[in-house]
């Protein structure tokens, strides 16, 4: 099968195997409603869902933005210092030892129950794996190129911009691919916690209601984005490193 | 197989002032927590190219390595006989040809000046690719050049650098006989003039290249002269007296390699 078409069908045995579920089960459509149903939500809801998924698509990309900014900062000073990296590295293992759902209602109250809480957790969230993969990418440069370039007079700084960061490109592509997975949870994470706009605020606020239909709409949204996403940052990754072959990322 | 070797350079000081004689003092290594020398002293002459043979692990590419000022754990001095500081004088050829992946063989050979900040002399690079039967690649990355072509890109990035003393260490290992056997023809025309240690594992090499052969060997390793064949490199390995030379040559590497 081409490799175009396998999305497609695994999207399409998934709903096949939901409906199916909900045949043979039994289930009430209160407790399990069907692919149907959920399909006519998402048509009759359509502007309401395409707002909060606006909502929550803005929180995860600024996260994304942020956390992947202050990650590369901290790796590369980690890098270029040695002092420094003594420093930093006790904090990043610190920044992960903390679950950062528990941060969710601090960060909720300190930030205020809009977008800054929502960035703030999607970006914490991602702080993480993108400061570890750069940082492990950075420090996996081919040490015969390092050498090489001692040897042709460059600058710390220079060896750092021709030689480490493309070296790091496809390990931070890595770490960026696990960003676009795990960001989306620390956006709904801080909806759940309090919103007034946003996927995860709408399904709360559905569950409050007895709204299923409408929950199972959002949550199929929440998927749709958060594979869209996935798939962005794959294919940027690719992009950006064209020279390592399909068989290697 | 390379076309264009009439068209092979100069020597290097028709161009350039004489290269300097580098005189290496007190060079002493440790790695790994063994000495591999101490108290070493070695001048490479002014402008010729010396060949250094010996076991494998005896320590000759870390010998290269401290000149080249790579070595860690290493005390002793390298200094150039013009009195000029010695790094900017230098071009480094390792044994892999440490080709960046992701840019194209004329911007590998441009590499440093890149890295130095300085402008990058494109045509002088493609014309050094040119030389080296390299025309269809400039525009190619690594992973689409085979292994020879690869070192050839190594080989015209280090002479892009037009340093005046070359090291460079087993650079032709890795390649089949037949383009071993043209890139040291060309390499001895593009270095002549020049002050060169080259590393080798291939005592052929030596007799080939070698205006000065030297053998490490020992712990700590010290070195000795062989004599090196009559006439300029790159000489003929059909030559009169190239036979016995050779032999010659494996006996004292045999004996070398006895001794550790």
């Amino acid at each position: 099968m081409s490799a175009n078409l396998r999305p497609l069908a695994i999207a399409l045995g998934l709903l096949a195997l939901w409906q199916a579920i909900v045949w043979l089960s039994g289930v009430p459509p209160y407790i399990l409603p069907g692919p149907e149903l959920v399909s006519a939500k998402l048509v009759e809801d359509a502007p309401l869902l395409l707002h909060h998924a606006g909502v929550t698509l803005t929180e995860i990309l600024l996260g994304m933005l942020l956390g992947t900014f202050f990650g590369s900062l901290f790796a590369i000073s980690m890098v270029l210092s040695q002092g420094l990296r003594a420093w930093l590295l006790p904090l990043l293992v610190i920044s992960q030892a903390i679950p950062v759902f528990a941060l969710a209602p601090i960060l909720v109250l300190w930030l205020g129950y809009g977008l800054a809480s929502k960035v703030a957790m999607a970006a914490l969230i991602i702080f993480f794996p993108v400061t570890a993969a750069l940082l492990d990418g950075l420090r996996r440069a081919d040490p015969g190129q390092l050498d090489l370039a001692r040897t042709m007079g460059a600058s710390r700084l220079s060896t750092l911009i021709h030689i480490q960061l493309p070296a790091a490109l496809p390990a931070f592509a890595s770490g960026l691919r696990v960003a676009a997975a795990v960001a989306p949870i620390g956006a709904v994470v801080g909806e759940w916690v309090g919103a007034s706009a946003g996927l995860g605020h709408l399904m709360l606020h559905a569950s409050g209601r007895m709204q299923i239909d409408l929950m199972f709409a959002a949550l199929l949204v929440l998927a749709v984005l958060a594979i869209s996403l996935y798939a962005a940052v794959s294919w940027l990754g690719g992009r950006l490193t064209p020279w390592r072959s399909e068989r290697d990322r | 197989m390379f076309s264009t070797m009439d068209s092979a350079p100069a020597s290097y000081t028709d161009t350039h002032r004489p290269a300097p004689a580098v005189q290496i003092s007190g060079a002493a290594v440790v790695y790994d927590g063994e000495e591999l020398f101490s108290s070493l002293d070695l001048t490479l002459e002014a402008g010729r190219i010396t060949c250094l043979l010996g076991p494998s692990g005896v320590g000759k590419s870390t010998l290269l390595r401290f000149i080249a000022g790579l070595a860690e754990d290493a005390s002793g001095t390298v200094t150039l006989s013009d009195g000029s500081a010695t790094a900017p004088k230098l071009a480094y050829m390792a044994q892999h040809d440490l080709l960046l992946p992701w840019l194209s063989a004329r911007d590998n050979v441009v590499l440093g000046a890149r890295l130095r900040g300085e402008t990058a002399d494109k045509a002088r690079a493609e014309a050094l690719l040119q030389e080296l039967d390299l025309a269809d690649a400039t525009a190619l990355r690594p992973d689409k050049l085979s292994g020879g072509m690869r070192q050839r890109v190594a080989l015209a990035r280090t002479l892009y650098e037009d340093r005046p003393v070359v090291l460079m260490d087993e650079p032709f290992s890795s390649l089949d006989a037949v383009t071993r056997h043209s890139l040291q023809a060309l390499a001895a025309e593009w270095l002549r003039g020049r002050t060169v240690l080259l590393v080798t594992h291939d005592p052929l090499e030596a007799l080939r290249l070698g205006q000065r052969i030297l053998l490490l060997a020992g712990k700590p390793a010290k070195l000795r002269e062989v004599a090196p064949p009559a006439g300029p490199p790159p000489r003929d390995l059909q030559a009169v007296g190239m036979g016995e030379a050779h032999a010659a040559l494996m006996a004292s590497l045999q004996a070398a390699k006895a001794a550790r």
